[in-house]
Parts: structure tokens; sequence; C-alpha cells
């Protein structure tokens, strides 16, 4: 350096928009340690979502009802085909399938009793039902998954409805991991594995591998519940209509759809991340699949991934659905991520709001646990109470949109009530850009 | 006995008639006639019944059996006895895939061979076959006995936990952590039980024993493929 350089103006240091601190930091983790992130929850990354999308509400060709005095049903039947004994609901948001192991035998139980509360349904995970959450659910959703853990014929019968499951919105192509520090007695007997061992949950069925198989597959489920139970088939936001098609071929009652917003206890990061598709992609292919088929309504379709309040559960309604599902949304109404809890996460090395390491078992809010002293920090009734309180809400919010838009009943919200802000969800969903009438890739247009 | 034609009268009259005997039914014993290889016979059965079946069958035949004894007379298609909880199954021909899937006790007895994931994600059942098996079976196998009087075929007991598995002929490859392990006297006691239940006249100590290595028991980066 010369003295005629001192001083002298210099570049300002710039951050690369690739290589961010965030991303540097990943690959250091990873050069140090040889191992993949592992984390819970579902894509954190900002992907086109219901907050693109807006409601016109009534105006002169469209009357609204009034807010607090005209009716507008919320209730849901599911199961509608083939049981006999299909599920009807108060409103149409359910609790999502998230399994004892990766969650305590009290949130179980909060679930039960939120859900139960409310009017809807909620549904056991991967391990199991337990007696606490049938205990406390009015309608309980028993999913059948790859792994077949704690998979039983009396269960099967104690159920409402049974779920099996291909797919999840978080890793669609996936199995699960439970690692060793959650593996408790209790879970551990419940799977029959040895107990502290890290358990893998299988990412395909292992006694069916293709449609024409599951058809036969809920041929069997069917007769040994005598055709009472619905039959939903759960899949992953892969391609929602080929498998939407074939889950309504196979004979399907309901169609759960999860995008890549859905949560799951654990799996790696890059699976997380960069795999599925968004749910607001996902749910016109879905619903395009029904009317195809000439099922819409006829076979169900429950959608999740990323459902947060009453807009996006009435923007779903309004794109096709016939109910939602919630799973991250419901763990946070427990109390999950709570900003009460600042100090543990400081501790654990994270942030409220940001804690993710679900499969660790040392969640402070005592919910992704096996941990005694961590789990006796949720009060099931509480939770149950919060849980609740968090659904009606929701429900109000949905039903207070669908009457500015003129709806007597939630499932009459269409996509005609609905506009785009950005020309991806318009893309997407199918919904006209704010302003135009037009949308990419509508029939009769050039592009 | 109860004769029941299945191709006259149906599948859902067969497990319905089926699945109303309790435990102290006096229609203990059941004949089955014109399976035809039909998909979901005698699913679901929760009584000590013994149930006949006069031919081959289609998928799961006698899935998430409990207490029954389901026979078949002929061979099983995909699934057999798939997440049995108890009683006997016994096949006399031979089983395709998946036969004992997720199996949770009972005695799964299959005179042929069968075919590929035999004992898949087994969890306590016991599996005897008297002829060979295919490849991947025993993957992810909890727990309980696989017993194989014939070869066994590629990748047998891939991640598996602490099932055990007893060949008496060729092994074609073992699945990751899959080994070899000793065959102590009790092994010996065992598989003496399990040959004679399952109506073998083989002897154990013709047999090898595999189990798991247990080095994925815990998740390690160097063990990843």
């Amino acid at each position: 350096m010369t003295d005629d350089t001192i001083g002298a103006p210099r570049t300002v240091p710039v951050q690369s928009a690739t290589f961010t601190p965030s991303v540097n930091a990943e690959i250091r983790r990873a050069a140090a340690t040889g191992i993949y992130d592992i984390r819970g929850g579902g894509a954190k990354r900002k992907v086109p979502h219901f907050d693109d999308l807006l409601f016109l509400g009534a105006s002169i060709s469209r009357y609204p009802l009034e807010g607090y005095r005209e009716k507008c049903e919320t209730s849901v039947t599911l199961g509608t085909r083939f049981a006999k004994n299909p599920i009807q609901l108060d409103i149409p948001v359910t609790i999502a399938g998230m399994s004892f192991g990766a969650l305590s035998g009290p949130a179980k139980e909060a679930l039960g009793r939120g859900a139960t509360l409310a009017g809807t349904s909620t549904t056991t995970g991967d391990g199991g039902m337990t007696q606490e959450e049938r205990g406390h659910s009015k309608k309980l959703v028993y999913q059948y998954l790859p792994s077949r853990y704690g998979m039983n014929p009396d269960d099967l019968r104690r159920a409402d409805a049974i779920e099996i499951v291909v797919g999840q919105g978080a890793k669609p192509g996936g199995g699960g991991m439970l690692l060793g520090q959650k593996i408790s007695d209790r879970v551990a007997e419940m799977r029959n594995l040895p107990q502290g061992i890290d358990q893998r949950s299988a990412c395909r069925h292992p006694d069916w591998t293709g449609p024409d198989d599951l058809e036969i597959k809920i041929l069997e489920l069917r007769e040994i519940t005598n055709w009472e139970k619905p039959i939903y088939i759960k899949i992953g936001g892969a391609r929602p209509y080929f498998d939407a098609t074939l889950a309504i071929k196979a004979g399907a009652d309901v169609v759960v759809l999860d995008g890549m917003q859905g949560g799951t206890a654990a799996t790696q990061d890059v699976f997380i991340e960069h795999v599925g598709q968004p749910i607001l992609a996902c749910i016109r292919e879905a619903v395009r699949a029904l009317q195809d088929l000439g099922m819409h309504r006829e076979v169900q379709l429950v959608v999740s991934g990323g459902i947060r309040h009453g807009a996006d559960v009435a923007k779903c309604m309004a794109l096709g659905a016939d109910a939602v599902a919630i799973g991250t949304a419901a763990l946070i109404a427990l109390g999950d991520n709570d900003p009460k809890y600042e100090e543990d996460y400081r501790k654990l090395g994270t942030t409220a709001g940001a804690y993710d390491d679900w499969h660790e078992g040392r969640d402070p809010a005592g919910i992704t646990t096996q941990d005694p002293a961590l789990m006796a920090r949720l009060d099931p009734v509480e939770g149950g109470r919060r849980l609740n309180n968090y659904l009606k809400v929701m429900t109000l919010e949905a039903q207070t949109i669908a009457r500015a838009c003129g709806k007597n009943h939630l499932h009459n919200l269409e996509p005609e009530d609905l506009c785009a802000l950005t020309m991806e969800a318009a893309a997407m969903a199918r919904i006209p850009l704010a302003g135009t009438d037009w949308y990419p890739g509508k029939p009769g247009t050039s592009y | 006995m109860q004769s029941f034609d299945l191709e006259a009268e149906g599948l859902r009259a067969l497990n319905s008639a089926l699945h109303a005997q309790s435990a102290t039914t006096n229609q203990t014993v059941w004949d089955i006639l014109n399976p035809k290889g039909a998909h979901a016979i005698a699913v679901g059965l929760d009584a000590p019944i013994e149930v006949n079946v006069k031919g081959s069958t289609g998928y799961y035949c006698a899935g998430m059996n409990k207490q029954a004894t389901v026979h078949v007379h002929g061979s099983a298609g995909p699934g057999v006895a798939e997440n049995m909880m108890s009683g006997t199954v016994v096949v006399e021909g031979d089983a395709s895939q998946y036969a004992g899937a997720t199996g949770n006790g009972g005695t799964l007895i299959i005179k042929g061979n069968a075919s590929s994931r035999c004992g898949i994600s087994m969890k306590g059942i016991d599996i005897i076959v008297h002829g060979n098996i295919g490849h991947m079976s025993a993957f992810m196998a909890q727990s309980g006995n696989l017993v194989v009087c014939g070869d066994a075929g590629d990748a047998l007991g891939d991640s598996l936990y602490e099932a055990r598995l007893f060949v008496r002929g060729s092994v074609k490859s073992l699945g990751a952590d899959c080994i070899e392990k000793e065959m102590r006297p009790e092994h010996i006691t065992l598989l003496t039980e399990l040959l004679e239940r399952g109506g073998c006249d083989a002897k154990p100590e013709e047999f090898k024993r595999y189990g798991s290595a247990r080095q994925l028991y815990h998740f390690n980066i160097d063990n990843a493929y």
C-alpha cells in the first residue's frame, strides 16, 4: 500500500446473496461434523403462499351477509363415498397426524381435548394410538403408516377413520426418524424396538407397492373394519394431479394433501427445503383430478401445510378443499416456541420462534419431548383449552370472510371470490391477477 | 363344520360371518370353498376358530389375524398373514411377496417357498418356511423368528433390529448390518421348538443364525449408503 492510497475511497464490503451468513454457517457446521442437519418443522424458505391471494368481498353484483347475525355454516362430513359411518365435524379445521413419540403423551391428550371441544378430529401418527389420545378425542383418525409401529386390529376398530399415509409434505418420498433421546421405555414398547436406539420409519409401505396394490389394501382394511370407517389417503405435495387421481381410483373416501410447509418431527433440512411443492401450487391440481373423475365433493379433499388463521382456511375452501388440517399451528397454540421460554431456548443455542430441534427431545415447552420434567410443563387441560380457543378464532375468521363474500356456508366459497397478488400465485392457484381477468396459462390466452 | 362357498356368497358375507364368531362359538371349523385367488379372505379374525381355505388365495389372506388358525390348501398371494397378532396360518403351497409382513405374533408356516420381502418389518411373529425365500427378506425386521429350511436370496436381514434369522441353506447375500452369529445352545433349543411347530424334519444343527450387528442403531454418517 502506497501513501497515496491511504484514505482513498475503497470498495464497500459486500455480502454474497448466494453465500449468505446462514449458508456459510451451515457449510462450516457440515465441515466440522460430517452430518447433515436434521430438524423438525416444515419449509422455512419463503414460497408462494396464501398471503399472495386476497378475497374480493361483496360488491353490487354480490351482496354480503350480516357479520354477526346471519347464518354461515361451518360443518363438514368426511368419508361419504363408501364408509358406513362418515365423520361429521362442526368445523372444517382438523388436527393433522403427529406421533406419540415425537410428541409427549400430555401433548397428544391436549390435542384430543382441544379438537373435541371444538367439534373436530385429531389424528394419531407413527407410533400407534395412545389411551390419552383415544380417551380424549371424540373423533380420532388412525394413521396407517409404512412402519406399522403399534398397528393392530383392535385400535383400527376403535378409530373413527383410517388414514393411509403415502406421503408427507415435509418429505415426500422420505421416511421418518426418531432419535434415541426420545425412545423412552413406553415409546420403545409401543414400537417393539430396543429402548434408546435411533429409530427409522420406512419410506414406503411393506406390503404394497403401487396403486393397484393400494386398492386391494383398502379392500382389506374395509373388510377388517366392516366397511364402517372412512379411508383417507394422505399424499405429499409431489404430483398432486396424478397422486390424487390414483388415490381416488384406488378407492379413497378422502384425500389428504400436504404441502411442503407441513411439518415433520424430524428429517434432513435439505429434504424439508428442497423436495415437494408449496400447498398453494397443489390444491387446484388435486381439485382438477377430483373434477376430472366426477368426484369433487364426493371424495373430500383435506389440505394442510402452513395454515395459520381463518383467512388461510377460507382460501383453501375457496380453492376447492372441503377441510384443512393443522399441525405446526396447533403446537404453537399449545405453547411451542413461546417467548416465555426464551431463556431456555437461548441455552439450546436458539431463540423462540426458531426452535426446530424437536428430534432432540429437549423442548422447553414440553411438547416434543419424552423427558418427564419437561413434559410436566404442559398442562393438557389448559393446552386443550388454548387449542379450542384458537380453533374457534380460526373458524370465526373464516366465517367473517365467507359472509363478506355473501356465502352462507364455508363450502360455498369459490375461486371467483379471489384475486392474486403475484404472477406466481396467479399461475399456481389459477386465480386472476389482481386488477385483471387473466392468469398465466388461462385457457384461450396465448401465454 | 361350516361350509362357505365364497364364489356364491361373496367376500363381505364371508368376513362378516367369521367376524361374528366369539370365543365361545360352537362353529369352530369353517371350510371356504372356491376361493379362486380372491383377496382379503379371512382378514381381521378374532376368535379361536379353524378356517380351511380350499384353494389358492389372493392378497392379504388372514391379514391381522388374532387367535384363529387359517389353513390355505393352495398357494397364497402377497401379504399373507400381514400384521398377524396371534394364531396360526399355514400355507400348503408357495407364498408370494411380503409373507408375514409386520406380524406381531402367532406362527406363519409356509410349506413351499416364499417370495421376496418375507417377514419384512416383522414385529414378533414366527415364520417357518420349508423351502426358499426371496430377496430383501426380513428387511427392518424388529423381533420374532424367521426359519428358512432352504436358501435365502439377496440382502437378507437388511437394517435388521432384534429378529432372529435361521437359514439352513445358502444365503445369496446379507443386507446392511446383518451378520452371521454364533449358534448357542439356547438358539438350538429355540430352533428345535420352531421346527417342531412348523412340522419340519430338519435338524437345528444344520442351520446358521443371522442377526443384527447393531451398527446402525445410532445414526452415524459413516454408516450411510
